[in-house]
């Protein structure tokens, strides 16, 4: 006997991704889901902004690891507000999850919240945490072929960054066609921003940071209330 | 391998809907979309491992895959998106829009009968 179901499996997730959805507007925070492989750059790049924009964005921090509190580390040094969660095995992070960890930051004295997911280039970006976009980053090093190989992430999300551009002074050494990588990944995602940095040396970081900073004044502009 | 996350998901709705019925779940059959990057073999094996114990053990598992949509914007043709080329399928232009992905769907379940 065959019954017909046709239900979202993935429904308590996206319970639990709406509400946070609704917690970001109410408090109108700009939150960024950062997605991207392992050793990418993804917490450099956060204290680079975070130390660029100090007095001028209230940034905080939820980090996603599977294990160990060394990215909230780092974080912290900035002085930053941060929270951690350890997956203890899980490849990504989960929306009830984040709105665990939202429990414990400062949200009323924030405008910008970043979740820094677990490092993973596939599993994360199956998975809405309610968050307001998607933050991809794709490091030179990883090679120009990624968007391709991995379309998803570069699909849904709404800004990229491409990091480690300081390595590109290496040549052949790198092979990365920074051009073939916008083009390929515009004909993904039409409306999404590109942005090249080197979070080690800061080059690029001023449209980044200024791009960031006009987001978050967006949001906080929105009458959502 | 969010496999396991999406196996425990949809092994709560499958219990959910076999709760409602007095006999033992065989198969289920699900669809999903290409940006649930949904690997057969692992989600199978995951759901074969942790339904164990359970009233849905030994259920098989069926996945239909949908393909990503495309709107082509200078013919407004709708086709499915080959990643590889990305470009529009019946006129090659590369001025398109991504539809709407499909979602995780549980189906159809298929219970014992007698």
């Amino acid at each position: 006997m065959k019954v017909k179901v046709g239900k979202k499996i993935l429904s308590a997730n996206e319970q639990y991704a709406e509400q946070n959805r609704r917690f970001f507007a109410e408090r109108r925070i700009l939150c960024l889901n950062m997605i991207s492989s392992p050793g990418s750059g993804k917490t450099s790049i956060l204290t680079r902004t975070i130390n660029e924009l100090k007095g001028k964005v209230k940034i905080g921090v939820i980090e996603g690891d599977i294990q160990t509190d060394y990215d909230a580390q780092r974080i912290k040094a900035t002085g930053a507000d941060v929270v951690q969660i350890n997956t203890e095995g899980a490849c990504h992070l989960s929306a009830a999850q984040v709105s665990g960890a939202l429990e414990k930051l400062p949200v009323s004295k924030l405008e910008v919240i970043f979740i820094e997911n677990v490092g993973n280039l596939v599993c994360p970006s199956a998975f809405e945490l309610g968050e307001s976009g998607k933050t991809a980053v794709l490091s030179v090093a990883e090679g120009d072929d990624k968007p391709a190989k991995y379309p998803a992430l570069f699909a849904k999300s709404k800004v990229l960054l491409i990091n480690k551009i300081d390595l590109l002074s290496l040549g052949a050494a790198i092979d990365f066609d920074i051009e073939k990588v916008k083009s390929e990944v515009h004909r993904l995602n039409k409306k999404i921003e590109i942005f090249s940095v080197s979070a080690k040396t800061g080059e690029g970081y001023d449209g980044w940071c200024h791009w960031l900073a006009e987001q978050a004044k967006k949001t906080n502009a929105t009458n959502c209330k | 391998m969010h496999e396991l996350s999406v196996a425990q998901n949809l092994l709560a709705t499958i219990s959910a809907e076999t709760a409602k019925q007095k006999s033992r779940p065989i198969r289920a059959k699900i669809s999903c979309g290409i940006l649930n990057a949904i690997n057969d073999e692992l989600l199978t094996e995951a759901l074969g491992a942790i339904s164990k114990g359970t009233s849905c053990e030994g259920i098989g598992l069926e996945i239909e895959h949908k393909p990503m949509r495309g709107l082509c914007k200078k013919c407004g043709q709708e086709f499915d998106v080959d990643f590889s080329k990305c470009c529009c399928a019946s006129c090659g232009s590369i001025d398109f829009k991504l539809l709407e992905d499909a979602p995780l769907i549980l189906e159809e379940i298929e219970f014992e009968t007698g």
